[in-house]
């Protein structure tokens, strides 16, 4: 509660200097774009846990993804004036709402981009309904947003904890992987997460011996690393659904009591890039994870990968990468709509085939707005095999598009 | 039964960083009156400051366990004298606000160089278990445990068998008595204040091998070690170190059997503490 006010303040203040800068007299050119200009929104974390793997690099590729497309169309662009503003939502729901309705009302975003954080990302999408503005949704885990809370405003692209949990638990389950120990944190992630890994566990054959909430956020897992080879029947396998510093203190006491060579390995829920640095390749070495994508995926990948590190000076993220795939798609959609109203636009992209660097395969759903992509199964390098700085990704297997994600859930109703 | 022991064992460790950030904490209240909100950021520094030590030039863990400490009593003098010293004479409520901004500036900067993500150390002195008779352990919490109370007893001892000691714990207790013997107490006001900062540093590096390093590591631990701090008695050194490894075990056998109490039970033994003994366990009562 009492982090990043400075940032926050600052976020700010760039906000409105963006917006008065941007105030440029309406009616400038590109008649049925509102105000001749596009305004992409990106709302995230600036400052805090989610900042490296979302942060300034999410607006970087958006950004990337704006001036692609003005190359792109030139002259036969339906504007050339497309604006990238960005907020910090701080990770708060009540923050996150705010500076959505910000976003949309005073500074004329016509969509809002990735958005990490369940609770937060299912307050911009009320916000999104209300205001009847377009929402792409990257950074979140949860299904709600393309479940129960849907509507026909909000797109869900990269991931979600169905995606990980069918990922993980079905394929390890199915190496042999039988007897889980699941260990979540005790809030709505880690009890999403634990709902999802369960059913996909047994659904594969496979059985939760036990499974354990831990205190959030924590530093000290020894309780659970102590428990996981003495229970009955002994686990397989130890699902560490914990994320970003929690998940950093999981594994490295899993390391040092040991419980690898007890006969237990590690699988984990949530696995970006940013963790594998921020842990160590050398202690992750071997664990298998699912992802949305990985820079290293292939020649694809890889250039776009390196377009963005010269801009950002790091490798791109799962998530960051998915902002860049939702706004080109956006704005080709604006193009072939010749409009940026919300309704026109989301006709366009409703029921659309996609296949860029990032979504292999995919489709817009239609009935509940989710990307259905290729997925993939990975494990992670030893630093041995690494072939430069930031390489840590293998992939075991390609989860076809129509296996990666849900039906759609007969509890939304996009209205 | 085994299960129970090993608990305790566990939160013995973790009891470890509490009572080693507890005894800063109370032995810089003790003297100054201050209860100082940057002490998470200090414990937090002090990681960092292994982690970096390791990374850019090269140092070990035996190098950190020494020189960051040492790197972070000095900040804390200066510390006390630029900033803390101009405010003892005001509202505690000036220090209050002057530590805590301290705590945020120094998280933010932390972030803004380093990223909001973890920072990876693997420079722990050793690995592997070491045999305890009913269960194995991580030898290198073993040692942890060790360096905590082989500190906390030194920390003791100085207090009370030495002629340095007896000075502190006078100008604490007394300080207008003491100085009416011709005892200068402010010129052990800073020592003191480095001190404790030097525990909080040790503490940091003591983490850097089993937890995560990152700038929010302080701030997530320090609230706790309030509580610790406050069931122990406000500048009361020995009920800190007490307090500290009592929680510890109270919040390990919470994971265990009553994992919905594990976070609260130490605000609810607080509540239960302030409302029987509003000075703590281990307090004075002050009667102005």
């Amino acid at each position: 509660m009492k982090r990043r006010l400075t940032m926050g303040v600052a976020a700010a203040a760039v906000g409105t200097l963006l917006a008065a800068c941007g105030a440029g007299g309406p009616g400038s050119g590109g008649g049925k774009i509102s105000g001749g200009k596009l305004t992409l929104g990106v709302l995230t974390d600036l400052s805090g846990v989610y900042a490296d793997l979302a942060g300034n690099g999410a607006v970087a590729a958006v950004q990337m993804a704006a001036d692609d497309y003005r190359k792109k169309y030139g002259d036969k662009a339906v504007t050339q004036k497309i604006d990238v503003i960005k907020a910090d939502h701080q990770n708060k729901p009540e923050v996150a709402n705010t500076q959505a309705r910000e976003m949309y009302e005073r500074k004329g975003a016509d969509a809002i981009f990735d958005v990490p954080t369940s609770s937060a990302a299912l307050a911009v999408e009320t916000v999104a309904a209300q205001q009847k503005k377009l929402y792409f949704n990257t950074g979140a885990a949860t299904t709600e947003l393309a479940g129960k809370s849907c509507n026909a405003y909000t797109y869900e692209w990269a991931y979600d904890s169905y995606m990980l949990a069918h990922g993980t638990g079905t394929q390890v389950t199915q190496q042999g992987g039988k007897n889980w120990y699941l260990i979540y944190p005790d809030y709505a992630f880690g009890q999403d997460m634990q709902a999802k890994f369960t059913p996909a566990i047994e659904g594969a054959g496979g059985r939760v011996v036990a499974k354990d909430p831990t205190p959030f956020p924590s530093d000290n897992y020894s309780t659970f690393l102590l428990k996981a080879p003495t229970l009955n029947p002994k686990p397989d396998v130890l699902g560490a659904l914990q994320a970003g510093g929690d998940l950093a203190n999981v594994v490295k006491q899993y390391d040092q009591f040991k419980v690898k060579d007890k006969g237990v390995k590690l699988a984990i829920g949530l696995l970006f890039d940013s963790d594998i640095k921020a842990i160590g390749a050398d202690k992750l070495a071997g664990t298998m994870f699912t992802t949305a994508w990985f820079w290293n995926l292939d020649d694809r990948s890889r250039a776009w990968a390196q377009r963005f590190q010269k801009i950002t000076g790091k490798l791109p993220t799962f998530d960051q990468a998915a902002d860049y795939s939702a706004a080109t798609a956006y704005l080709e959609a604006v193009q072939k709509a010749g409009t940026d109203k919300a309704a026109s636009v989301s006709k366009v992209l409703d029921g659309m085939p996609l296949d860029d660097f990032f979504a292999r395969n995919a489709t817009v759903r239609a009935a509940d707005h989710r990307v259905v992509h290729d997925a993939y199964l990975a494990k992670v390098k030893a630093p041995s095999e690494a072939t430069q700085d930031g390489d840590y990704t293998e992939l075991v297997r390609t989860i076809p598009a129509a296996q990666a994600f849900d039906k759609p859930s007969p509890d939304c109703h996009l209205g | 039964m085994t299960s129970f022991l090993q608990q305790l064992f566990n939160g013995l460790v973790s009891g470890s960083f509490y009572a080693l950030l507890a005894l800063g904490l109370a032995v810089i209240f003790g003297m100054l009156r201050v209860v100082n909100f940057a002490h998470g950021a200090l414990y937090m520094l002090g990681a960092f400051g292994a982690v970096v030590l390791g990374d850019d030039a090269g140092l070990g863990f035996w190098w950190a366990l020494l020189l960051v400490p040492a790197a972070l009593a000095v900040a804390g003098m200066a510390m006390e004298r630029l900033l803390v010293q101009r405010l003892t004479a005001l509202d505690p409520l000036y220090n209050f606000l002057l530590t805590f901004g301290i705590a945020l500036v120094c998280q933010d900067l932390l972030r803004m160089k380093y990223g909001s993500h973890s920072r990876p150390y693997d420079r722990a002195p050793f690995g592997g278990t070491v045999d305890l008779g009913l269960f194995d352990y991580p030898r290198y919490q073993v040692f942890v445990l060790a360096v905590s109370v082989v500190v906390c007893v030194a920390v003791w001892l100085l207090l009370t068998r030495t002629r340095i000691g007896t000075v502190v714990r006078a100008s604490t207790e007394r300080p207008e008595l003491t100085r009416a013997f011709g005892i200068d107490t402010r010129r052990w006001v800073t020592p003191v204040f480095g001190f404790g900062v030097a525990l909080a540093g040790l503490a940091g590096v003591l983490a850097a091998p089993m937890r995560a390093v990152n700038s929010d590591m302080g701030a997530d631990l320090i609230i706790t070690v309030f509580a610790v701090v406050v069931i122990g008695g406000l500048g009361s050194v020995f009920g800190s170190v007490v307090a500290g490894f009592a929680i510890g075990m109270i919040q390990a056998l919470g994971n265990l059997y009553v994992p919905v109490l594990s976070q609260t039970s130490v605000y609810l033994l607080m509540a239960v503490v302030l409302l029987v003994r509003p000075a703590g366990l281990f307090g004075k009562e002050e009667h102005a």
